[in-house]
Protein backbone atom coordinates (compact mmCIF):
# COMPACT_ATOMS: atom_id res chain seq x y z
CA UNK A 1 0.00 0.00 0.00
CA UNK A 2 1.35 3.10 -1.45
CA UNK A 3 2.02 6.21 1.76
CA UNK A 4 -0.12 9.03 1.29
CA UNK A 5 0.18 12.47 1.76
CA UNK A 6 -2.88 15.08 2.31
CA UNK A 7 -2.08 18.22 1.90
CA UNK A 8 -1.33 21.64 -0.57
CA UNK A 9 1.22 22.26 -2.90
CA UNK A 10 1.58 25.70 -1.54
CA UNK A 11 2.15 24.21 1.56
CA UNK A 12 5.54 25.08 3.42
CA UNK A 13 4.99 21.90 6.01
CA UNK A 14 3.97 19.67 3.17
CA UNK A 15 6.89 20.80 0.78
CA UNK A 16 8.96 19.24 3.44
CA UNK A 17 7.63 16.09 3.48
CA UNK A 18 7.27 15.55 -0.65
CA UNK A 19 10.87 16.64 -0.24
CA UNK A 20 11.82 13.87 2.42
CA UNK A 21 10.07 11.10 0.10
CA UNK A 22 11.60 12.98 -2.91
CA UNK A 23 15.67 12.34 -1.66
CA UNK A 24 14.63 8.98 -0.57
CA UNK A 25 13.18 8.14 -3.71
CA UNK A 26 9.67 6.46 -2.51
CA UNK A 27 6.89 6.29 -3.80
CA UNK A 28 3.44 8.21 -2.70
CA UNK A 29 0.53 9.33 -3.24
CA UNK A 30 -0.92 13.18 -3.21
CA UNK A 31 -4.34 13.72 -1.97
CA UNK A 32 -5.20 17.20 -1.89
CA UNK A 33 -7.07 18.95 0.26
CA UNK A 34 -9.07 21.99 -0.63
CA UNK A 35 -7.95 24.41 1.99
CA UNK A 36 -9.56 27.30 -0.31
CA UNK A 37 -12.94 25.72 0.62
CA UNK A 38 -11.98 25.11 4.07
CA UNK A 39 -11.45 21.35 3.63
CA UNK A 40 -8.81 21.05 6.83
CA UNK A 41 -11.50 21.97 8.87
CA UNK A 42 -13.72 19.65 8.20
CA UNK A 43 -14.85 16.31 10.13
CA UNK A 44 -12.51 14.10 8.06
CA UNK A 45 -9.33 15.53 7.68
CA UNK A 46 -9.69 16.51 11.54
CA UNK A 47 -9.70 12.87 11.51
CA UNK A 48 -6.09 12.88 10.24
CA UNK A 49 -5.16 15.88 12.13
CA UNK A 50 -6.79 17.39 15.06
CA UNK A 51 -5.39 20.34 14.77
CA UNK A 52 -7.23 21.16 11.29
CA UNK A 53 -3.29 21.66 9.61
CA UNK A 54 -1.46 20.11 6.73
CA UNK A 55 0.18 17.75 5.90
CA UNK A 56 -1.27 14.77 7.29
CA UNK A 57 -0.09 11.45 6.06
CA UNK A 58 -0.54 7.61 6.12
CA UNK A 59 1.43 4.59 5.83
CA UNK A 60 -0.45 1.56 6.11
CA UNK A 61 -2.42 1.75 9.44
CA UNK A 62 -0.12 4.67 10.84
CA UNK A 63 -1.50 7.65 10.76
CA UNK A 64 0.75 10.75 11.55
CA UNK A 65 0.71 15.03 11.20
CA UNK A 66 3.57 17.41 12.20
CA UNK A 67 6.03 17.65 9.01
CA UNK A 68 8.97 16.98 11.15
CA UNK A 69 7.53 14.35 13.14
CA UNK A 70 6.59 13.00 9.65
CA UNK A 71 9.98 13.51 8.17
CA UNK A 72 11.58 12.05 10.74
CA UNK A 73 9.77 8.85 10.42
CA UNK A 74 10.40 8.57 6.77
CA UNK A 75 14.52 8.96 7.50
CA UNK A 76 14.07 6.21 10.32
CA UNK A 77 11.60 3.58 8.96
CA UNK A 78 13.03 4.12 5.18
CA UNK A 79 16.80 4.87 6.70
CA UNK A 80 18.30 2.40 3.33
CA UNK A 81 16.63 4.11 0.75
CA UNK A 82 17.72 7.07 -1.05
CA UNK A 83 19.63 9.93 0.88
CA UNK A 84 20.31 9.10 4.24
CA UNK A 85 18.55 12.22 6.35
CA UNK A 86 20.03 11.31 9.64
CA UNK A 87 23.22 10.08 11.04
CA UNK A 88 23.83 7.20 13.76
CA UNK A 89 25.16 7.64 17.85
CA UNK A 90 26.81 10.68 18.68
CA UNK A 91 26.71 12.32 15.42
CA UNK A 92 22.70 12.78 15.83
CA UNK A 93 23.06 14.54 18.51
CA UNK A 94 23.77 17.62 16.53
CA UNK A 95 21.58 16.85 13.59
CA UNK A 96 18.97 17.01 16.57
CA UNK A 97 20.24 19.99 18.16
CA UNK A 98 19.69 21.82 14.22
CA UNK A 99 16.47 20.49 13.73
CA UNK A 100 15.11 22.19 16.99
CA UNK A 101 16.74 25.08 16.10
CA UNK A 102 15.45 25.53 12.47
CA UNK A 103 11.73 24.44 14.32
CA UNK A 104 12.29 27.22 17.01
CA UNK A 105 14.57 29.81 16.18
CA UNK A 106 14.75 30.30 12.19
CA UNK A 107 11.17 29.28 11.66
CA UNK A 108 9.21 31.60 13.77
CA UNK A 109 10.80 34.89 12.20
CA UNK A 110 11.32 33.72 9.24
CA UNK A 111 7.54 31.76 8.50
CA UNK A 112 6.28 35.77 9.83
CA UNK A 113 8.19 37.10 6.88
CA UNK A 114 6.95 34.90 4.47
CA UNK A 115 3.53 35.99 5.97
CA UNK A 116 3.61 39.50 5.37
CA UNK A 117 6.14 39.17 2.04
CA UNK A 118 4.63 37.01 0.30
CA UNK A 119 1.15 34.92 1.24
CA UNK A 120 -0.67 38.25 2.25
CA UNK A 121 0.02 39.39 -1.62
CA UNK A 122 -1.49 36.27 -2.94
CA UNK A 123 -4.40 36.78 -0.74
CA UNK A 124 -4.87 40.15 -1.33
CA UNK A 125 -4.19 41.93 2.05
CA UNK A 126 -1.70 44.57 3.26
CA UNK A 127 1.71 44.04 4.55
CA UNK A 128 2.38 45.22 7.90
CA UNK A 129 5.92 47.44 7.84
CA UNK A 130 6.69 47.18 11.84
CA UNK A 131 6.25 43.65 11.56
CA UNK A 132 8.81 42.81 8.92
CA UNK A 133 11.16 45.00 10.41
CA UNK A 134 10.92 43.27 13.88
CA UNK A 135 11.31 39.83 11.76
CA UNK A 136 14.05 40.78 9.79
CA UNK A 137 16.09 41.87 12.99
CA UNK A 138 14.83 38.62 14.30
CA UNK A 139 16.04 36.81 11.79
CA UNK A 140 19.35 38.90 11.00
CA UNK A 141 20.65 37.16 14.60
CA UNK A 142 19.76 33.87 13.54
CA UNK A 143 21.33 33.94 10.01
CA UNK A 144 24.43 35.53 12.00
CA UNK A 145 24.98 32.19 14.51
CA UNK A 146 23.84 30.08 11.19
CA UNK A 147 27.03 32.09 9.36
CA UNK A 148 29.08 30.99 12.54
CA UNK A 149 28.20 27.57 12.47
CA UNK A 150 28.56 27.33 8.74
CA UNK A 151 31.74 28.05 9.05
CA UNK A 152 32.70 25.24 11.21
CA UNK A 153 30.83 22.85 9.42
CA UNK A 154 29.93 22.02 5.90
CA UNK A 155 25.87 21.37 6.56
CA UNK A 156 24.02 22.64 10.08
CA UNK A 157 23.90 19.07 11.48
CA UNK A 158 27.46 18.14 10.37
CA UNK A 159 29.53 17.19 7.18
CA UNK A 160 26.47 15.35 5.35
CA UNK A 161 23.11 16.76 3.86
CA UNK A 162 20.17 15.96 6.77
CA UNK A 163 16.98 16.94 7.52
CA UNK A 164 18.28 19.89 9.51
CA UNK A 165 18.75 21.29 6.35
CA UNK A 166 15.91 19.68 4.77
CA UNK A 167 13.81 20.80 6.89
CA UNK A 168 14.58 24.52 6.36
CA UNK A 169 14.13 24.52 2.12
CA UNK A 170 10.27 25.87 1.70
CA UNK A 171 10.09 28.49 3.62
CA UNK A 172 14.23 29.76 2.24
CA UNK A 173 13.03 29.52 -1.18
CA UNK A 174 9.99 31.96 -0.26
CA UNK A 175 12.59 34.11 1.48
CA UNK A 176 14.22 34.09 -1.74
CA UNK A 177 11.59 35.42 -4.09
CA UNK A 178 11.19 38.35 -1.45
CA UNK A 179 13.63 41.47 -0.33
CA UNK A 180 14.49 38.95 2.74
CA UNK A 181 17.00 37.65 0.14
CA UNK A 182 19.62 40.25 0.69
CA UNK A 183 19.92 38.68 4.46
CA UNK A 184 20.99 35.80 3.54
CA UNK A 185 23.43 37.04 0.33
CA UNK A 186 25.04 39.00 3.28
CA UNK A 187 25.99 36.53 4.63
CA UNK A 188 28.80 34.36 2.33
CA UNK A 189 28.76 31.45 4.20
CA UNK A 190 24.68 31.17 4.34
CA UNK A 191 24.12 32.09 1.00
CA UNK A 192 26.71 29.16 -0.12
CA UNK A 193 24.38 26.81 1.85
CA UNK A 194 21.59 28.46 0.79
CA UNK A 195 22.36 27.82 -3.11
CA UNK A 196 23.51 24.73 -2.61
CA UNK A 197 20.53 22.93 -0.60
CA UNK A 198 17.76 24.65 -3.05
CA UNK A 199 19.90 23.24 -6.08
CA UNK A 200 19.41 19.99 -4.95
CA UNK A 201 17.33 17.55 -7.54
CA UNK A 202 14.66 16.29 -4.93
CA UNK A 203 13.81 20.10 -3.90
CA UNK A 204 13.58 20.75 -8.36
CA UNK A 205 10.86 17.75 -8.32
CA UNK A 206 9.05 19.61 -4.96
CA UNK A 207 8.74 22.86 -7.03
CA UNK A 208 7.61 20.98 -10.05
CA UNK A 209 4.18 19.88 -8.30
CA UNK A 210 3.35 23.39 -8.32
CA UNK A 211 3.49 23.64 -12.07
CA UNK A 212 1.50 20.17 -12.41
CA UNK A 213 -1.68 22.12 -10.50
CA UNK B 1 32.23 5.35 35.74
CA UNK B 2 31.60 7.95 33.72
CA UNK B 3 31.55 11.48 35.02
CA UNK B 4 27.92 13.14 35.75
CA UNK B 5 26.29 14.97 32.70
CA UNK B 6 26.31 18.63 32.87
CA UNK B 7 23.47 21.10 32.42
CA UNK B 8 23.74 24.84 32.37
CA UNK B 9 21.33 27.26 33.42
CA UNK B 10 18.58 28.04 36.35
CA UNK B 11 16.10 25.14 37.41
CA UNK B 12 13.65 28.24 37.05
CA UNK B 13 13.85 28.17 33.41
CA UNK B 14 10.91 26.25 31.54
CA UNK B 15 13.46 24.92 29.21
CA UNK B 16 15.99 23.99 31.70
CA UNK B 17 13.49 21.77 33.86
CA UNK B 18 12.39 20.10 30.88
CA UNK B 19 15.87 18.54 30.92
CA UNK B 20 15.81 17.98 34.54
CA UNK B 21 12.34 16.16 34.49
CA UNK B 22 14.00 14.15 31.63
CA UNK B 23 17.28 12.92 33.53
CA UNK B 24 15.14 12.28 36.72
CA UNK B 25 13.04 9.91 34.79
CA UNK B 26 15.81 8.33 33.23
CA UNK B 27 17.92 7.92 36.41
CA UNK B 28 20.63 9.45 35.15
CA UNK B 29 23.12 11.55 37.05
CA UNK B 30 23.84 15.16 36.59
CA UNK B 31 25.45 18.45 37.43
CA UNK B 32 23.70 21.74 37.95
CA UNK B 33 26.09 24.52 36.87
CA UNK B 34 24.31 27.63 37.43
CA UNK B 35 24.49 30.61 35.14
CA UNK B 36 23.99 34.02 36.50
CA UNK B 37 21.40 35.93 34.24
CA UNK B 38 20.53 38.66 36.18
CA UNK B 39 23.92 39.38 35.43
CA UNK B 40 23.50 38.60 32.05
CA UNK B 41 26.36 35.74 32.10
CA UNK B 42 24.12 33.66 29.30
CA UNK B 43 25.16 36.29 26.68
CA UNK B 44 29.08 36.44 27.45
CA UNK B 45 31.40 35.38 24.99
CA UNK B 46 32.33 31.97 27.47
CA UNK B 47 28.30 30.86 27.31
CA UNK B 48 27.63 31.58 23.58
CA UNK B 49 30.50 29.61 23.10
CA UNK B 50 28.43 26.03 24.21
CA UNK B 51 24.69 27.73 22.99
CA UNK B 52 25.08 30.60 20.47
CA UNK B 53 21.73 31.94 20.67
CA UNK B 54 22.73 33.00 24.20
CA UNK B 55 19.54 30.91 25.83
CA UNK B 56 19.36 28.26 28.27
CA UNK B 57 20.11 25.32 28.87
CA UNK B 58 22.84 23.96 27.60
CA UNK B 59 24.37 20.83 28.12
CA UNK B 60 27.17 18.65 28.04
CA UNK B 61 27.92 15.11 28.60
CA UNK B 62 31.81 13.79 28.02
CA UNK B 63 32.83 15.56 24.75
CA UNK B 64 29.57 16.12 23.49
CA UNK B 65 28.11 19.87 24.12
CA UNK B 66 24.31 20.18 22.77
CA UNK B 67 21.42 22.69 23.58
CA UNK B 68 17.90 23.25 22.92
CA UNK B 69 16.33 21.56 25.45
CA UNK B 70 14.11 18.65 23.31
CA UNK B 71 17.19 17.70 21.38
CA UNK B 72 19.21 17.41 24.96
CA UNK B 73 15.92 15.21 26.37
CA UNK B 74 16.36 13.02 22.96
CA UNK B 75 19.83 12.56 23.59
CA UNK B 76 19.45 11.41 26.42
CA UNK B 77 16.64 8.67 26.12
CA UNK B 78 18.67 7.66 23.21
CA UNK B 79 21.67 7.42 25.15
CA UNK B 80 20.24 5.82 28.09
CA UNK B 81 17.66 3.75 26.47
CA UNK B 82 18.10 0.92 28.75
CA UNK B 83 18.24 3.05 31.90
CA UNK B 84 15.37 3.87 34.15
CA UNK B 85 11.84 4.74 32.50
CA UNK B 86 12.57 3.04 29.44
CA UNK B 87 9.34 3.88 27.82
CA UNK B 88 9.95 7.70 27.38
CA UNK B 89 11.15 7.53 24.34
CA UNK B 90 10.08 4.37 22.79
CA UNK B 91 12.72 2.76 20.32
CA UNK B 92 9.96 1.01 18.27
CA UNK B 93 9.79 3.08 15.26
CA UNK B 94 5.57 3.49 15.17
CA UNK B 95 5.14 4.28 18.88
CA UNK B 96 8.28 6.35 18.60
CA UNK B 97 6.46 8.34 15.46
CA UNK B 98 3.25 9.32 17.73
CA UNK B 99 5.60 10.40 20.10
CA UNK B 100 7.51 12.50 17.45
CA UNK B 101 3.77 14.01 16.65
CA UNK B 102 3.31 15.03 20.02
CA UNK B 103 6.27 16.46 20.95
CA UNK B 104 6.04 18.24 17.84
CA UNK B 105 2.24 19.52 18.28
CA UNK B 106 4.13 20.48 21.75
CA UNK B 107 6.38 22.25 20.60
CA UNK B 108 4.63 24.13 17.49
CA UNK B 109 1.05 24.27 18.69
CA UNK B 110 1.22 24.04 22.23
CA UNK B 111 4.58 25.94 23.21
CA UNK B 112 3.84 29.56 21.30
CA UNK B 113 0.84 30.40 23.59
CA UNK B 114 1.46 29.02 26.92
CA UNK B 115 5.28 30.36 27.11
CA UNK B 116 3.85 33.75 26.10
CA UNK B 117 1.36 33.40 28.78
CA UNK B 118 4.15 32.39 31.57
CA UNK B 119 6.30 35.21 30.45
CA UNK B 120 3.29 37.67 30.56
CA UNK B 121 1.96 35.67 33.93
CA UNK B 122 4.79 34.62 36.08
CA UNK B 123 7.67 36.75 34.61
CA UNK B 124 7.09 40.11 33.07
CA UNK B 125 5.92 41.52 36.82
CA UNK B 126 8.81 39.56 38.56
CA UNK B 127 11.31 41.78 36.55
CA UNK B 128 8.84 45.37 36.30
CA UNK B 129 7.81 44.58 33.11
CA UNK B 130 4.26 45.82 31.91
CA UNK B 131 1.75 43.00 31.11
CA UNK B 132 0.44 43.28 27.48
CA UNK B 133 -3.19 42.95 27.94
CA UNK B 134 -3.72 42.46 24.47
CA UNK B 135 -1.34 39.59 24.05
CA UNK B 136 -2.40 37.64 27.63
CA UNK B 137 -6.30 37.60 25.72
CA UNK B 138 -4.80 36.47 22.24
CA UNK B 139 -3.03 34.03 23.82
CA UNK B 140 -5.47 32.57 26.68
CA UNK B 141 -8.15 32.13 23.43
CA UNK B 142 -4.98 30.09 21.14
CA UNK B 143 -4.17 28.03 23.86
CA UNK B 144 -7.84 27.53 25.01
CA UNK B 145 -8.22 26.07 21.73
CA UNK B 146 -5.17 24.05 21.79
CA UNK B 147 -6.59 22.24 24.83
CA UNK B 148 -9.88 21.88 23.68
CA UNK B 149 -7.89 19.63 21.01
CA UNK B 150 -5.80 18.05 23.39
CA UNK B 151 -9.06 17.15 25.86
CA UNK B 152 -10.30 15.06 22.57
CA UNK B 153 -7.50 13.48 22.30
CA UNK B 154 -7.10 12.80 25.97
CA UNK B 155 -10.82 10.87 25.93
CA UNK B 156 -9.51 8.18 23.84
CA UNK B 157 -5.36 7.76 25.30
CA UNK B 158 -4.50 7.69 28.55
CA UNK B 159 -1.23 9.78 27.55
CA UNK B 160 -0.55 11.78 23.88
CA UNK B 161 0.82 9.56 22.38
CA UNK B 162 -0.65 6.26 23.87
CA UNK B 163 -1.07 4.12 26.92
CA UNK B 164 2.44 5.12 28.36
CA UNK B 165 4.04 8.80 29.59
CA UNK B 166 6.28 9.30 27.33
CA UNK B 167 8.66 12.47 26.35
CA UNK B 168 5.54 14.47 24.84
CA UNK B 169 3.90 14.95 28.29
CA UNK B 170 6.93 15.16 29.73
CA UNK B 171 7.69 18.63 27.70
CA UNK B 172 4.47 20.12 28.49
CA UNK B 173 5.34 19.73 32.58
CA UNK B 174 7.27 23.10 32.68
CA UNK B 175 4.79 25.77 31.02
CA UNK B 176 1.75 23.71 32.51
CA UNK B 177 3.07 23.98 35.96
CA UNK B 178 3.62 27.83 35.99
CA UNK B 179 0.35 28.68 34.42
CA UNK B 180 -1.64 26.76 37.20
CA UNK B 181 0.29 27.98 40.02
CA UNK B 182 1.63 31.58 39.82
CA UNK B 183 -0.79 32.18 36.05
CA UNK B 184 -3.76 31.28 37.69
CA UNK B 185 -5.08 29.24 34.90
CA UNK B 186 -5.62 26.17 36.91
CA UNK B 187 -9.41 26.55 35.41
CA UNK B 188 -8.04 26.13 31.58
CA UNK B 189 -7.56 22.54 32.71
CA UNK B 190 -9.23 21.32 35.77
CA UNK B 191 -12.65 22.75 33.46
CA UNK B 192 -11.65 19.79 30.63
CA UNK B 193 -12.52 16.58 32.36
CA UNK B 194 -9.40 14.71 30.43
CA UNK B 195 -7.22 17.24 30.50
CA UNK B 196 -7.63 17.56 33.93
CA UNK B 197 -7.03 14.07 34.95
CA UNK B 198 -4.12 13.60 32.20
CA UNK B 199 -2.16 17.04 33.88
CA UNK B 200 -2.88 15.57 37.96
CA UNK B 201 -1.76 12.08 36.86
CA UNK B 202 1.61 13.68 35.05
CA UNK B 203 2.21 16.59 37.66
CA UNK B 204 2.30 13.77 40.39
CA UNK B 205 4.96 11.93 39.06
CA UNK B 206 8.02 12.14 41.33
CA UNK B 207 10.55 13.32 38.47
CA UNK B 208 8.33 16.21 38.34
CA UNK B 209 8.13 16.74 42.15
CA UNK B 210 11.69 16.84 42.60
CA UNK B 211 12.07 19.46 39.83
CA UNK B 212 9.74 21.73 41.38
CA UNK B 213 11.57 20.96 44.74
CA UNK B 214 14.76 22.40 42.77
CA UNK B 215 12.67 25.66 41.67
CA UNK B 216 12.00 26.40 45.10
CA UNK B 217 15.66 26.16 46.65
CA UNK B 218 17.46 28.18 43.67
Amino acid sequence: MVMKVHGAVLSTAAMRVFATLYEKDLEFEFVPVDMGAGEHKQERFLALNPFGQVPAFEDGDLQLFESRAITQYIAFAYKDKGTPLLCEGKPMATVSVWMEVEAHQFDTAASKLQWELMFKSIFGMATDAAVVEENEAKLSKVLDVYEARLSQSKYMGGDCFTLADLHHLPVLTNLMGTTVKKLFDARPKVSAWAADIMARPAWAKVLAMKNQQ
Amino acid sequence: MAAPVKVYGPPLSTAVSRVLACLLEKDVEFQLVPVNMAKGEHKKPDYLKIQPFGQVPAFQDESITIFESRAICRYICEKHADKGNKSLYSTNPLVKASIEQWLEAEGQSYNPPSSTLVFQLAFAPRVNIKQDEAQIKLNDQKLSKVLDIYDQRLESSRFLAGDEFTLADLSHLPNTHYLVTVGNRGEAFSSRKNVDRWWNEISSRDSWKKVVEMQKSK
